[in-house]
């Protein structure tokens, strides 16, 4: 059968942060560029972002700089980061910023008019350009409608498939648009994977629907390696309740202007295990912490601004110890704040707009005036793609990944705000070089062996003979990593997750969906629960292979780190007999100068 | 896990403990050649949303139920629908808010041509925007190639851009809706967004000519419905609109300056 077939030079897959900010740099480069989006156009997984953009602009505190927003990054993650990533994101954040003001971005001002910054957990200095807490549909909307107007084709609710090759290389995708459930294909010489992540694989998660690993998954059937994936982060504060509201997101910010954790006894249990690498940086006292909040410079950051692997184990170890709030949280306090000035009603309202809103009207709670009950929510994965620091291509030639799908910038965890500027810095790199790739290389031919069975394997739920409900598998899983593959690991029940996910695979094949393929979610769950599955398998094996503690993967059966296992990420690939493979890499050696600056930084 | 922890707080979030254990949801089913009504049964848990009702279905009933959504969080925009007859959100439109006693109705957006269920092309609105003159900043202010603004001379601007794009402002609009003037009014989300560029201290385009001419804003005969229905609660009609209607009559209806274009 012929599909109706589109031909590009280069081809976005996914329009957050990174594809439209890649698709808008490839435009540039003056060669044909598809953009490819599941959802309507502007309502990707970045709308969600709340806290801000990190950038190193110094318009708040002059003594930020590049090398301390570098230093951070590799702190906070816990030096298994890809240094030169680290590096790049540093000293280009700032200028993607100031694009973003180019292309009508409206941030929040300083009192001498220029764009304001706010201070994130592990954040030195005040870095987050924002506005309120809406950063992230300001930045998605800004690249949204400068990119209509740069020649883009996008291509709306349309889903890929499967991944083409021709040879080694990548030739195209081939994929269905929702609205009448037909496939297509599309050719091009170069792939920007930027897809985002992979939180539905948890039950409890901050991501909508669309964050089913879909380009991780891609990327590894397609040949490419899957680097960190055992590095998730939960981020510590994700409303619980009502039911219906769990793991929606609580911004960073709302410590950032002051809140607090509180437990059921009224205690501020942050105060009580203060890492030693942090313990420089950090206040040991309320007063200080308060004052670091309302931008005394001589003042050290309250202790609830700790990086969030940290804070959520915190959160999680009240809860186990009894200390937890009544729906099986903490207490986050901003209210508080009316002690300390005055309209603190007003002031809040005014700088978290949409926390207020979300919690008055899903929560029926008042912010201003009555803490939040909020607890660990799967946020963000850390691992992804490997890529090439500089240009990010993956291990297959034409092949790119940039933003959440691709891995290295933020190794173990990724501090708050510097997943946005990874968005901008990386997806400008991936559009810049996947439009030279596809300048540099012959047009790819499309194999017709691959088209027709990615359209077989599609099609397949809608046989008679299939019993299988998606939801109910789709939901089997998340019960199963939100339980097995968590907050806290071990081994055995890791090596259990491991046996379920084969379990699952099994029913997968026998997935049904009911009715015709026009605008179907059931047909789209069914396809999207390979990729869940896929991913699923990457991040347990990769975490029972990391037999120490560090970032956003906790062992309980080894609960420190471990000096082995600082040189090396975990990487996986499929096999040639079709099974995932995991081997250990040692980490790229981090050049002496930038050594120098992280021991300045310390 | 926090079953033991419930007697001991005294700081519980209140609850509404009159509560149905089971709600109907009459959900339009159909496409563009037409459809109807279906009823369906939901248990209800509490603070449970319009957007969970149809999720509920979907997994145990009506495998495609078709239906957009992305945040569920009021943020991005997607899953604006006809609830009751009003257009809303439907994650952010509590059940305890309605009355469960009689069927919940959900049918999608009438202003826009239906796909299926409670999808509808809203395609229109993307083609509306790209004839929109985009942002042209006037030169930078600083050297080093940046701006200076007062906050307070990006607020208003910055109220416009929370608009999340739901298109419940157009669905309501009786323009559109009504009268289905789509080719000639580009309707209030875009005139809201004009007014985001025109109002913008950096923008140096000039876009009042084709508000008045191609654009319809003579159109708006500012009954504030879209205002009514806005999630982000932007005053659309005071705002955005009047402000932009002045300044088309200012230009174009203003005598001193009519004269003053003869002769320029």
């Amino acid at each position: 059968m012929d599909y109706e077939t589109h031909e590009y030079d280069v081809l976005v897959v996914g329009a957050g942060g990174a594809g439209l900010r890649a698709a808008i740099e490839a435009s540039a480069g003056g060669v044909r560029v598809g953009l490819l989006c599941k959802s309507l156009l502007g309502k990707a997984h970045t709308v969600m972002a709340e806290g801000g953009i990190a950038a190193a602009l110094a318009n708040v505190d002059d003594r930020d700089s590049w090398q301390v927003h570098f230093s951070d990054t590799m702190r906070g993650g816990q030096y298994v980061n890809n240094w030169r990533m680290a590096e790049l994101h540093a000293k280009e954040a700032p200028d993607r910023v100031r694009e973003l003001e180019a292309w009508g971005a409206v941030f929040d001002r300083t009192s001498d008019g220029r764009i304001l910054q706010r201070n994130f957990g592990g954040h030195r200095y005040p870095r987050l350009a924002h506005v309120g807490d809406r950063t992230g549909l300001e930045m998605i909307r800004t690249l949204q409608d400068h990119g209509i107007h740069r020649g883009i084709d996008v291509h709306m609710e349309f889903t890929v498939v499967a991944l083409l090759k021709d040879g080694e290389r990548i030739a195209g995708i081939f994929g269905y648009e929702r609205e009448r459930g037909r496939f297509k294909v599309f050719r091009a010489s170069a792939v920007i994977l930027a897809t985002g992540g992979l939180g539905r694989a948890y039950r409890v998660t901050s991501n909508s629907w669309e964050g089913t690993g879909d380009g991780h998954s891609l990327a590894y059937r397609a040949g490419a390696e899957l680097l960190d994936m055992e590095f998730i982060q939960f981020h510590p504060t994700g409303m619980i309740w009502p039911p219906s509201v769990q793991g929606i997101l609580v911004t960073e910010g709302v410590r950032g202007e002051g809140g607090i954790l509180v437990n059921n006894q009224g205690r501020r249990f942050m105060f009580d295990d203060i890492p030693e690498p942090y313990r420089n940086q950090t206040a040991d006292n309320e007063e200080e912490g308060w004052q670091y909040t309302q931008g005394d410079k001589s003042a050290r950051r309250p202790p609830e601004l700790l990086t969030r692997d940290h804070v959520a184990r915190c959160i999680n170890r009240e809860v186990r110890d009894g200390r937890g709030s009544p729906h099986g949280g903490v207490f986050l306090d901003i209210s508080w704040i009316h002690k300390r000035i005055q309209n603190a009603e007003e002031h809040i309202r005014r700088k978290l707009p949409s926390m207020y809103h979300q919690f008055k009207q899903l929560a029926d709670i008042d912010i201003t005036k009555e803490p939040m009950e909020v607890g660990p929510t799967t946020h963000y994965v850390m691992g992804g793609v490997r890529v090439d620091a500089d240009t990010q291509m993956s291990t297959v030639p034409g092949l790119f990944a940039a933003g959440e799908c691709a891995a290295g910038i933020n190794g173990a965890n990724r501090l708050g705000g510097n997943s946005l500027s990874d968005l901008l810095v990386f997806g400008k790199r991936a559009g810049e070089y996947a439009a030279r790739f596809a300048r540099e290389n012959r047009q790819p031919a499309i194999d017709r062996t691959q088209v027709d069975l990615a359209a077989r394997d599609a099609l397949a739920p809608f046989e008679a003979t299939r019993t299988e409900n998606p939801y109910t598998i789709q939901h089997d899983l998340q019960e199963a990593m939100q339980r097995l593959v968590g907050i806290v690991r071990e081994e055995a029940e890791m090596r259990n997750a491991l046996g379920v996910i084969d379990s699952l695979k099994a029913r997968a094949r026998g997935v049904a969906v009911h009715g015709h393929r026009e605008y179907n979610p059931g047909w789209h769950t069914a396809l999207d629960l390979g990729h869940l599955l896929t991913v699923s398998e990457a991040i347990a094996l990769s975490a029972i292979e990391r037999k120490e503690s560090r970032g956003g993967h906790f062992r309980e059966d080894y609960p420190e780190k471990a000096a082995e296992f600082a040189k090396v990420n975990m990487t996986v690939q499929q096999g040639a007999d079709g099974a995932m493979h995991l081997r250990r890499i040692p980490l790229p050696e981090m050049p002496p100068e930038l050594k120098q600056v992280i021991e300045e930084n310390k | 896990m926090s079953k033991e922890l419930q007697t001991s707080n005294s700081q519980l979030p209140k609850a509404n403990t009159q509560r149905a254990t089971h709600a109907t949801f009459r959900v339009w089913r159909g496409d563009a050649n037409g459809g109807q009504y279906q009823d369906y049964t939901a248990s209800v848990v509490p603070g449970m949303v319009v957007l969970d009702a149809v999720h509920q279905i979907q997994a145990t009933q009506a495998n495609d139920l078709a239906c957009r959504w992305n945040c569920k969080a009021g943020k991005c925009g997607s899953c604006s629908a006809e609830i009751n007859g009003k257009p809303r959100l439907m994650c952010m439109t509590r059940l305890n808010d309605l009355p469960l006693e009689e069927p919940v109705t959900i049918q999608p957006m009438k202003a826009f041509p239906p796909i299926r269920d409670l999808v509808t092309d809203v395609s229109w609105n993307f083609e509306v925007k790209k004839k929109i003159k985009p942002f042209k900043p006037r030169k930078p202010d600083a050297a080093d190639g940046t701006w200076r603004m007062a906050q307070a001379d990006v607020d208003r601007v910055q109220e416009f851009r929370k608009c999340i794009e739901c298109f419940l402002c157009q669905d309501v609009c009786h323009v559109l809706r009504e009268h289905a003037l789509h080719p000639e009014f580009i309707g209030p989300r875009f005139l809201v967004y004009t007014a985001a560029l025109e109002m913008n201290p950096l923008d140096s385009e000039d876009r009042l000519g084709d508000l008045k001419n191609q654009h319809g804003i003579g159109y708006c005969n500012i009954t504030k419905c879209c205002t009514t229905v806005c999630p982000e609660e932007i005053k659309i009609t005071d705002n955005a609109i009047i402000p932009l209607k002045e300044r088309v009559v200012d230009q174009f209806y203003d005598p001193i300056r009519k004269l003053l274009r003869v002769f320029s």
